[in-house]
């Protein structure tokens, strides 16, 4: 069976409301030339997208926490469990995402919807433990140890930029991490890791989720735990977790189409990420104060 | 703390956005409304350094970076990698053939 008719399986259990759409067929005059699948589509067509099929979106509450509404049907997760999310923050921001699709649905633009799928749906079915350990292992690969010897200037700039953020993690969590310029990267004690594991489980699951996916996409867990202490932008942790590639564009020029693509793919990530885990870990409440004349 | 500058700049960057992304109807949506009703909220404060107003203008900041490089992820990707593949007639019109006409269908 080809790919594209069980990929188009898949796509059925995504939307378990609305009826499975049909794919229209190219008229048969013209098929003489091309490798022809057995659906009759072209083997090697990108697979026709999902047209936008509801008018409004709207946010509900429901037992187990916040709804997404597609005019009247409710969204589901690639497993068919209700979209429940627990700040209303976070479904006021998927909604957007949502009511923000023209025509067509681009899935690869929705990054705060695959995280909440992710986090419903536990597809990996990893627990905590083991999302917290695979969070603590980038440390002994993390970006900002790895130093490079030369070119000078190269060295020079990871040194003046990586290591305040270096020394900032080790004076905020009291740990020693250092930096290594050979193959084999520094030597990371064990209490170290320890510290960063006990302090990762004060996190709850969602959470979890969401820090190791920034800690993925930057490469670096140091990186991301002064983005989600609120030390550095996004902007900013992009570019430190890019340092050699922005080096090196500087260097020898901009490609647009590779360079600020991949750019604008990291930041969007990660500040999907950031936000995520910012919406899922606080509580907020509005203290009146009285007013004192 | 990160550097982000005013607040209210962030907040005009981020409704501008919200605008762009929505459509006609951006003042309704409840982003937009959300949005605005965070930072009326937070403003009023009598504490020189207020810790939640800090945390709303860093999320804030992530979620106008988040929006910002989503628009410009889609531009760049329609701009350069959106085309796909071309079908047999595009193909043929490219070296001016016509594909032939068969009106019984293939025989």
């Amino acid at each position: 069976m080809s790919s594209v008719a069980m990929w188009r399986g898949c796509r059925r259990l995504w939307w378990a409301h609305s009826p499975p759409a049909r794919l229209p067929r190219p008229p048969p005059a013209a098929a003489g030339s091309c490798p022809v699948g057995p659906c009759g589509r072209r083997a090697y067509a990108p697979p026709a997208e999902r047209k936008r099929f509801y008018q409004s979106v709207s946010i509900s509450q429901g037992e187990g926490g916040f709804e997404i509404n597609l005019d009247h049907r409710k969204l589901k997760t690639p497993q068919a469990k209700l979209f429940t999310v627990p700040s209303e923050a976070l479904a006021i921001a998927v909604a957007t995402e949502w009511d923000s699709q023209k025509d067509t649905i681009k899935f690869y633009t929705m990054h705060l919807t695959t995280l909440c799928n992710t986090a419903l749906d536990n597809p990996t079915q990893r627990n905590k433990t083991q999302l917290i350990r695979a969070a603590v292992k980038f440390l002994e690969t993390d970006t900002v140890c790895y130093r490079v010897e030369e070119p000078p200037a190269l060295a020079e700039l990871q040194k003046n930029e990586w290591d305040p953020v270096v020394s900032w993690a080790e004076k905020r969590y009291n740990v020693t991490i250092g930096s290594s310029t050979s193959i084999l990267g520094p030597n990371i004690p064990a209490s170290t890791k320890e510290t960063f594991v006990s302090h990762l489980a004060s996190y709850n699951m969602w959470a979890l989720q969401g820090i190791e996916f920034v800690i993925t996409q930057l490469k670096s867990l140091i990186l991301s735990m002064s983005l989600i202490d609120r030390h550095i932008t996004v902007e900013k942790a992009v570019l430190l977790s890019r340092l050699e590639e922005e080096y090196q564009i500087r260097r020898w020029g901009n490609v647009e189409w590779a360079h600020d693509y991949d750019l604008c793919e990291l930041r969007a990530r990660t500040a999907a990420g950031t936000l995520f885990v910012h919406l899922c870990s606080e509580s907020s409440t509005v203290k009146h104060k009285l007013l004192q004349d | 703390m990160a550097a982000l500058g005013g607040p209210v700049r962030t907040l005009r960057a981020l409704l501008r956005e919200l605008r762009h992304a929505a459509g006609r109807s951006y003042r309704d949506s409840p982003a937009y409304r959300h949005v605005l009703a965070a930072f009326r909220a937070h403003r009023v404060t009598s504490e020189k350094l207020c810790r939640a107003q800090q945390e709303l203008h860093f999320q804030a900041a992530t979620y106008l970076c988040l929006l910002r490089s989503v628009r410009e992820h889609e531009a760049l990707h329609r701009e350069y990698h959106g085309r796909g593949e071309r079908s047999p007639k595009e193909v043929a019109g490219l070296v001016g053939f016509r594909l032939p006409q068969q009106p019984g269908g293939k025989g």
